[in-house]
C-alpha cells in the first residue's frame, strides 16, 4: 500500500457508479487499454495497405521512401522517444504525490510533442516543394530526372496518411498533456487525481509506439544497404 | 422452494413508481444531459424508431416499384438512392445500434448488479455522436442522396458517383466512433463492475451476447473508420488507393470493407441470441439448456466471425484459394450458430410453456433465424454462390437473418422488458397479434425472394424481366402486412404508456437481478450491491 | 426468349445440371434439419404448454454427449457440402487447353465481346454448343459482373485487371445475360442476350457479318501502330525481350521473382511496364496508359499468343 498518494485517493469518494476508489481506477486504466487496442485498429488498414504495397511494389516503395528526409525523421524518432521518457517520470512523480513535478514534466512533453509536430510540419512543407504530395502534381525527382516507379505515389498516399493521423493523435495527446498540467497545479483532492498521469501516459506510449513502427517502415527502407 | 432470489430485497427502501428514474427530473435538460444509463437507452430508443421508420419508408418504396417489371414508379436513379438510403439507415442507424444501445444500455448494470456503466459521461457521449452520425446521414439525403449502394464499391464510389457520398461517409464515421466507445464502456463495465459472487459464469447469457459484441465492435468498427477515410480521401483528391485507373486495387477496398462488414452481422444478431436466451428460459419455466455450451458458442461466433469476410467475395476476382480457405471457415462459423438453435429447443423439453407476445417474437426469431442460417450455407458452398451471389437469394438470406431474427429478437426484447422500462404492461392479446402479423408478412415478403434469386433474379436491379413479376408481387404483398404488423407496437405500446396497467417489479418471475428492482427502476439501481449465490435461470418446474 | 417463369432456368452448361444437384441435396439436408427442428419446437410446445399433464421428471439443464453429437455431427456434413462446392468451383477456373477464349469488355452499360475471328458483338454473345468456352474480361470503368443463370456462372469484371470463367454450353436456345454488380444508374438496363448454337450454324455466324480482321491480326496492326514492333522485333538494336510465344512461358524478373506470364501480365507490361522488369533488360519501356483502350490490348494479346503457334507450327 502507499503512504503519499493516499493524500488524494483517501479523500476523495469513487464516482457515483463505483464501490470503490480501487475499483474506478482500475476501470480507468483496463478503459485505456481497451481504447488502444481498437485504435490498433484503426492504423491496421494502413499498415495493411503497408504490407500490400511492399510485396507488389518493393522497386517503387523503396525509391519512393528514399525521397523522406532521413534525418528529420530521425530527429523526430529521438524527440519522442525523450517525451515518453519524461511521461514515464511523471506517472512516477504523480504515483510519488509530487504533483507539481509532474505537472511539469508534462507540459515538458507536451513541449516535445510541438516540437515534434514542428518538424513534421517543416518535413510536409519541404516534400510539398518538391512536389511529393499525391494528385495531379505529383512528380518525385532523382537529381533532376522525373522518377516513375509504379507504387510511388501510393507510398505517398500511405505515408500522409500515416504520418498525419499519427500527428492527430500527438495532438490529442498534448491536449491531454496541457490540461492535466493545468489540472494538478491545484493540490489534491482538488484538481485532477494522479491516476490521470497514468492513463495520459499508457496513450502517449502508444502514440510514441506506433511511431516506432512508422519510422523504419517509411524512412529506412530503400536505405539498408541500397 | 422459493422463487428465485425472491429472499432478496434490493430494492431502495421506500422506492416507488414516484421515485424512480423516469420521474427523477422532468426537463428536457434532465434528459439530455442525464448520465443514466436507462435515460440513454430511451434516448437511443426514440431515435432509432424515427429512423427504422425512415428505412422502412424507403423499404416501402422499393417494393412499390418492384410490383411491376417496368421502372415506372421512381426513376433509376431515385431507385438507386432508395436502396442505399435504406441500406445505410438500416445497417448503422438502427440494426447496429438496436439491442446494445437500447436493451443493453438499460439491462447491462442491472443484470450484473452495478448502479450504472463504467463510463456514464462516454454514453451520452456515444448517443451525442450517434444523433451527430445520423444527422449527417440525413443531411447527405435531403442534400440528394448517395446512389453507391451501402457497400460503396470502388471505383464506383470514389470516381464515378455524382452523389453525396463523402457526406454519408462522414455520416457513418461519426455513428461509428459512437458504436466503439459503447463497446468500450461495455467490456469495462463486465470486467470491473460486476456484484459480488458474480463470477463470469454466473452471467445471464444476454450479458455474454452484449459482451461478444462489444469486443466485435472495438475491434472491427475501427477498420471501417479508417475504410471510409481513405475512401474520402480518394474521392476528395483524385489519388489512387482504390482506382486502377490510378494505380490502384479496387479488391483492396473490398477487403477493407468486408473485414468489418462481416463481423458486424454478427454485432447485429449476436444480441439477438442474448435476447432469446432471456426469454426461452422465462417462459418454458426451465434453466438454458447447456449454458457453458451457450457462452463458448457466442464467443466462438464473435472469434471466427473474424475470418470469414472473404466469402462476400468468391467471385470478385480474388484468388480461388483463398476462396476455399473462407468457404471453409464460414462453414465452421455456422457450428456454434446450429449449437444454440439446438439448445434453444432442448430449453423447451419438459419446460411449463406460455405463450405470451415475448415468447412469440422470440420464438419466431429462432424459426426465422434457423432459417436464414441454413440457407447461409448455400452461400458458403463455393460453386453455389458463383450462382447465388448478387442474387436476391443473398438479400432474402439476410433479410431473414437480420428482419425475421434481429427484429424479432429486438421486438420480443421490448415486450418481455415493457413493464421493467416503463411501469406499464401492454395490452397481450395486441402483442400476440402484432407477432403473428409480423411472421406472417416477413415470410411473405422473404421467403419469395429466395426463388427469385435462384431463378436468376439479380439484386439492385429497378427494373427486371416479366416473368419475374409473380414472385415480386408477392413479395411487395407481404411488405404491406409486415408495414402494418410494424405499426401496431408503435400503436398500442404507446397507448400503454398512458392507460396500461401498472406493473409489479416482476410481472414474469423471472430470475435475474433487473427483476429484483422496482418497475420502473430507481435512479441508482440498487440501494447496497447484491451479493449473488447462485446461477442464472434458476427457474424449476411448476415453481410458483 | 421464353418469357416463362422456371425456378430452375433452363440448365444451359454441363456445370449447370451439377450445381442443380448440390443445390437439391443441401436443400433436402436443411430442408430435414428445419423440419426437424420445427417439429420438435411446436412438439415441445404443444407437448409441455402449462398445464399439460405431460410427464416433466427428470429434466436435465446440460449433457455433454448431446452436445457433442450435435456438434460433430453438423461439422462433419458442412465438410462435406463444403468440399463439393470447392471441387466444382475450382472446375470453372481451372486453365482448360481446349478452351476457346471469347474476350468480354464491360462498360456502363453494355457488354461488348469480340470472338479470334475477329467477329465482335454488343449486348449479345454467341457460341457453340458442347465447345469449352473461357471468358476473357476487363471493364472499362467500373466493376460489372458476367450473369448468365442458365450456365449457373457468374464473374465480376474489374477494371484495370482480367478475371476469366470457363464453362460448356449444352443447350442450344437464347439465354439472359444479367450484370450482377451494381454499376450505376442504368446497371438494371445492362443486360444481353446469349445465343448458343450448333457448331456449324455458329461457325456460319463466325464468317457472316461485316468482313474484318482476325483479332490476332489487328493486334498485328495495332502492335506495330504504337511501335511495339520498333523494339521488340527480331531485329531491332534495342535490347527487348521476344515476346513470340510469350503467353505461357516462364519468366524471370529483375528482382529474382519469376511468373508465369498470362494475359494480365501482358497488359502491366504495357501500362506499367515499370512493375515487373524483365531480369538483364534496362527498364526503359515507355508506359502505354491512357493511349491504348481495353479492346486494342486484348488484340495485341491475342497477336502475341498466335505469334507463338505460329512459330511452332513453322518448325519443321
Amino acid at each position: 500500500m502507499n503512504t503519499g498518494p493516499a493524500t488524494h485517493a483517501a479523500h476523495t469518494p469513487p464516482a457515483p457508479q463505483f464501490a470503490t476508489r480501487a475499483q474506478q481506477e482500475f476501470a480507468g486504466s483496463f478503459g485505456m487499454w481497451v481504447f488502444i487496442a481498437s485504435e490498433l485498429l484503426f492504423f491496421g488498414p494502413l499498415l495493411f495497405g503497408y504490407l500490400y504495397l511492399r510485396l507488389h511494389f518493393p522497386q517503387g516503395c523503396a525509391a519512393a521512401s528514399r525521397h523522406t528526409d532521413f534525418w528529420l525523421g530521425t530527429a523526430n524518432t529521438a524527440v519522442l522517444l525523450t517525451s515518453s521518457l519524461l511521461m514515464a517520470l511523471a506517472g512516477q512523480a504523480a504515483q510519488a504525490g509530487l504533483r507539481r513535478r509532474a505537472a511539469g514534466l508534462l507540459a515538458a512533453s507536451a513541449a516535445l510533442g510541438l516540437a515534434f509536430l514542428a518538424i513534421k510540419g517543416w518535413e510536409y512543407h519541404a516534400e510539398f516543394n518538391e512536389h511529393l504530395f499525391p494528385g495531379v502534381g505529383f512528380r518525385p525527382e532523382a537529381g533532376g530526372v522525373a522518377q516513375q516507379w509504379p507504387g510511388m505515389q501510393l507510398f505517398f498516399i500511405l505515408y500522409f496518411a500515416m504520418t498525419g493521423v499519427h500527428a492527430l493523435h500527438l495532438s490529442a495527446g498534448i491536449l491531454a498533456c496541457l490540461w492535466l498540467a493545468l489540472g494538478l497545479r491545484r493540490a489534491a483532492p482538488a484538481g485532477l487525481p494522479d491516476s490521470a498521469v497514468e492513463l495520459a501516459g499508457l496513450y502517449w506510449h502508444f502514440v510514441d509506439l506506433v511511431w516506432i513502427f512508422l519510422y523504419p517502415l517509411l524512412y529506412l527502407v530503400g536505405r539498408a544497404g541500397g | 422452494m422459493t422463487s428465485a432470489q425472491r429472499d432478496l430485497n434490493l430494492a431502495e427502501e421506500g422506492a416507488t413508481a414516484a421515485t424512480s428514474y423516469l420521474t427523477a427530473g422532468h426537463t428536457l435538460r434532465s434528459w439530455l444531459t442525464t448520465r443514466d444509463h436507462k435515460r440513454i437507452a430511451l434516448l437511443y430508443a426514440v431515435s432509432i424508431t424515427l429512423f427504422f421508420c425512415l428505412g422502412g419508408i424507403a423499404a416501402a418504396l422499393i417494393r412499390l416499384e418492384l410490383a411491376t417489371p417496368q421502372g415506372d414508379l421512381v426513376s433509376a436513379d431515385t431507385y438507386n438512392k432508395l436502396f442505399t438510403a435504406h441500406g445505410v439507415i438500416m445497417v448503422w442507424l438502427f440494426l447496429i445500434p438496436s439491442i446494445p444501445s437500447v436493451l443493453g444500455n438499460f439491462l447491462m448494470p442491472l443484470m450484473i448488479g452495478a448502479r450504472d456503466l463504467a463510463f456514464p459521461r462516454l454514453n451520452l457521449a456515444s448517443w451525442y455522436l450517434y444523433l451527430a452520425g445520423g444527422a449527417v446521414i440525413l443531411w447527405a439525403l435531403l442534400a440528394g442522396g448517395v446512389d453507391t449502394g451501402w457497400t460503396f464499391y470502388t471505383p464506383f464510389s470514389t470516381m464515378f458517383s455524382n452523389s453525396h457520398v463523402v457526406l454519408a461517409l462522414a455520416g457513418v464515421l461519426l455513428t461509428g466512433f459512437s458504436s466503439i466507445l459503447t463497446g468500450l464502456n461495455f467490456i469495462v463495465t463486465v470486467h470491473t463492475m460486476r456484484a459480488p459472487g458474480m463470477g463470469w459464469f454466473r452471467l445471464p447469457l444476454f450479458v455474454w451476447a452484449n459482451y461478444a459484441t462489444a469486443l466485435i465492435l472495438v475491434l472491427a468498427t475501427p477498420v471501417l473508420a479508417m475504410t471510409l477515410v481513405l475512401l474520402a480521401i480518394e474521392r476528395l483528391f483524385q489519388v489512387g488507393i482504390f482506382d486502377p485507373a490510378l494505380g490502384g486495387d479496387p479488391l483492396l477496398f473490398q477487403h477493407l470493407f468486408w473485414f468489418y462488414s462481416h463481423p458486424a452481422v454478427y454485432i447485429m444478431v449476436l444480441p439477438a441470441m442474448g435476447v432469446a436466451s432471456e426469454i426461452i428460459p422465462c417462459f418454458a419455466r426451465r434453466p438454458v439448456f447447456g449454458y457453458r455450451f451457450m457462452a463458448y458458442a457466442i464467443l466462438a461466433i464473435a472469434v471466427i466471425g473474424f475470418l470469414v469476410w472473404g466469402h462476400h467475395m468468391f467471385v470478385s476476382g480474388q484468388s480461388v484459394y483463398a476462396g476455399m480457405v473462407f468457404s471453409l471457415l464460414s462453414f465452421m462459423v455456422a457450428v456454434p450458430s446450429a449449437i444454440k438453435v439446438f439448445n434453444w429447443t432442448a430449453t423447451l423439453y419438459k419446460g411449463r410453456i406460455t405463450f405470451p407476445a415475448p415468447m412469440l417474437y422470440t420464438l419466431g426469431f429462432v424459426g426465422l433465424f434457423t432459417v436464414g442460417g441454413l440457407t447461409g450455407l448455400f452461400l458458403a458452398a463455393l460453386a453455389l454462390d458463383v450462382h447465388l451471389s448478387d442474387t436476391y437469394f443473398v438479400v432474402a438470406h439476410f433479410h431473414y437473418i437480420m428482419v425475421g431474427g434481429s427484429v424479432m429478437a429486438y421486438l420480443g426484447g421490448i415486450h418481455f422488458w415493457w413493464p421493467k422500462v416503463t411501469g406499464r404492461m401492454y395490452s397481450e392479446a395486441w402483442g400476440r397479434l402484432a407477432a403473428l402479423v409480423i411472421f406472417a408478412g416477413f415470410n411473405l415478403t422473404f421467403f419469395p425472394q429466395y426463388l427469385l434469386g435462384y431463378a436468376g433474379m439479380p439484386r439492385r436491379y429497378h427494373s427486371y424481366p416479366e416473368e419475374f413479376q409473380l414472385l415480386h408481387v408477392l413479395s411487395s404483398a407481404g411488405a404491406v402486412t409486415l408495414a402494418v404488423g410494424y405499426l401496431l407496437p408503435l400503436g398500442y405500446l404507446a397507448w400503454s404508456l398512458r392507460y396500461g396497467r401498472p406493473a409489479p417489479p416482476n410481472p414474469w418471475r423471472a430470475t435475474g437481478l433487473e427483476w429484483q428492482t422496482t418497475s420502473p427502476p430507481p435512479p441508482h439501481n440498487f440501494a447496497q450491491p447484491p451479493v449473488v449465490v447462485r446461477g442464472p435461470y434458476a427457474y424449476t418446474d411448476g415453481a410458483p | 426468349m421464353t418469357p416463362a417463369f422456371h425456378l430452375l432456368p433452363a440448365d444451359g452448361a454441363a456445370s449447370a445440371t451439377r450445381l442443380d444437384s448440390l443445390a437439391l441435396c443441401l436443400l433436402l439436408l436443411t430442408g430435414a434439419v428445419a423440419l426437424a427442428l420445427l417439429g420438435l419446437m411446436i412438439g415441445f410446445s404443444v407437448r409441455y404448454r402449462a398445464g399439460s399433464k405431460a410427464d416433466r421428471s427428470g429434466a436435465r439443464a446440460k449433457d455433454l454427449g448431446l452436445e457433442l453429437t450435435w456438434t460433430l455431427i453438423p461439422l462433419l456434413l458442412f465438410l462435406g457440402v463444403y468440399a463439393w462446392g470447392a471441387v466444382d468451383y475450382l472446375a470453372l477456373y481451372r486453365l482448360d487447353p481446349a478452351a476457346q477464349p471469347v474476350f468480354v469488355v464491360a462498360k456502363q452499360w453494355m457488354w461488348k465481346a469480340e470472338h479470334r475471328g475477329g467477329r465482335r458483338e454488343v449486348g449479345e454473345l454467341h457460341l457453340p454448343l458442347g465447345r469449352p468456352v473461357r471468358l476473357v474480361m476487363t471493364s472499362q470503368d467500373v466493376i460489372h459482373s458476367f450473369f448468365v443463370p442458365a450456365f449457373r456462372i457468374k464473374q465480376d469484371v474489374v477494371p484495370g485487371r482480367y478475371t476469366a470463367i470457363s464453362f460448356t454450353p449444352s443447350r442450344a436456345g437464347e439465354y439472359h445475360l444479367f450484370c450482377a454488380e451494381f454499376c450505376g444508374t442504368e446497371h438494371a438496363m445492362m443486360t444481353g442476350r446469349i445465343v448458343v448454337q450448333p457448331p456449324a450454324a455458329f461457325a456460319r455466324w463466325l464468317t457472316a457479318g461485316p468482313r474484318q480482321p482476325g483479332m490476332a491480326a489487328r493486334g498485328f496492326e495495332l502492335f506495330r501502330r504504337y511501335g511495339c514492333s520498333g523494339c521488340h522485333a527480331a531485329g531491332s538494336t534495342v535490347h527487348a525481350p521476344d515476346l513470340t510465344g510469350l503467353l505461357g512461358r516462364r519468366v524471370h524478373l529483375q528482382d529474382g521473382r519469376a511468373l508465369t506470364a498470362d494475359e494480365a501480365y501482358v497488359r502491366d507490361s504495357i501500362l506499367l511496364p515499370r512493375k515487373d522488369v524483365v531480369a538483364g533488360y534496362e527498364a526503359v519501356m515507355p508506359s502505354f496508359a491512357g493511349q491504348v483502350g481495353e479492346e486494342d490490348l486484348l488484340a495485341i494479346i491475342e497477336y502475341i499468343r498466335e505469334s507463338g503457334h505460329d512459330e511452332r507450327a513453322a518448325r519443321p
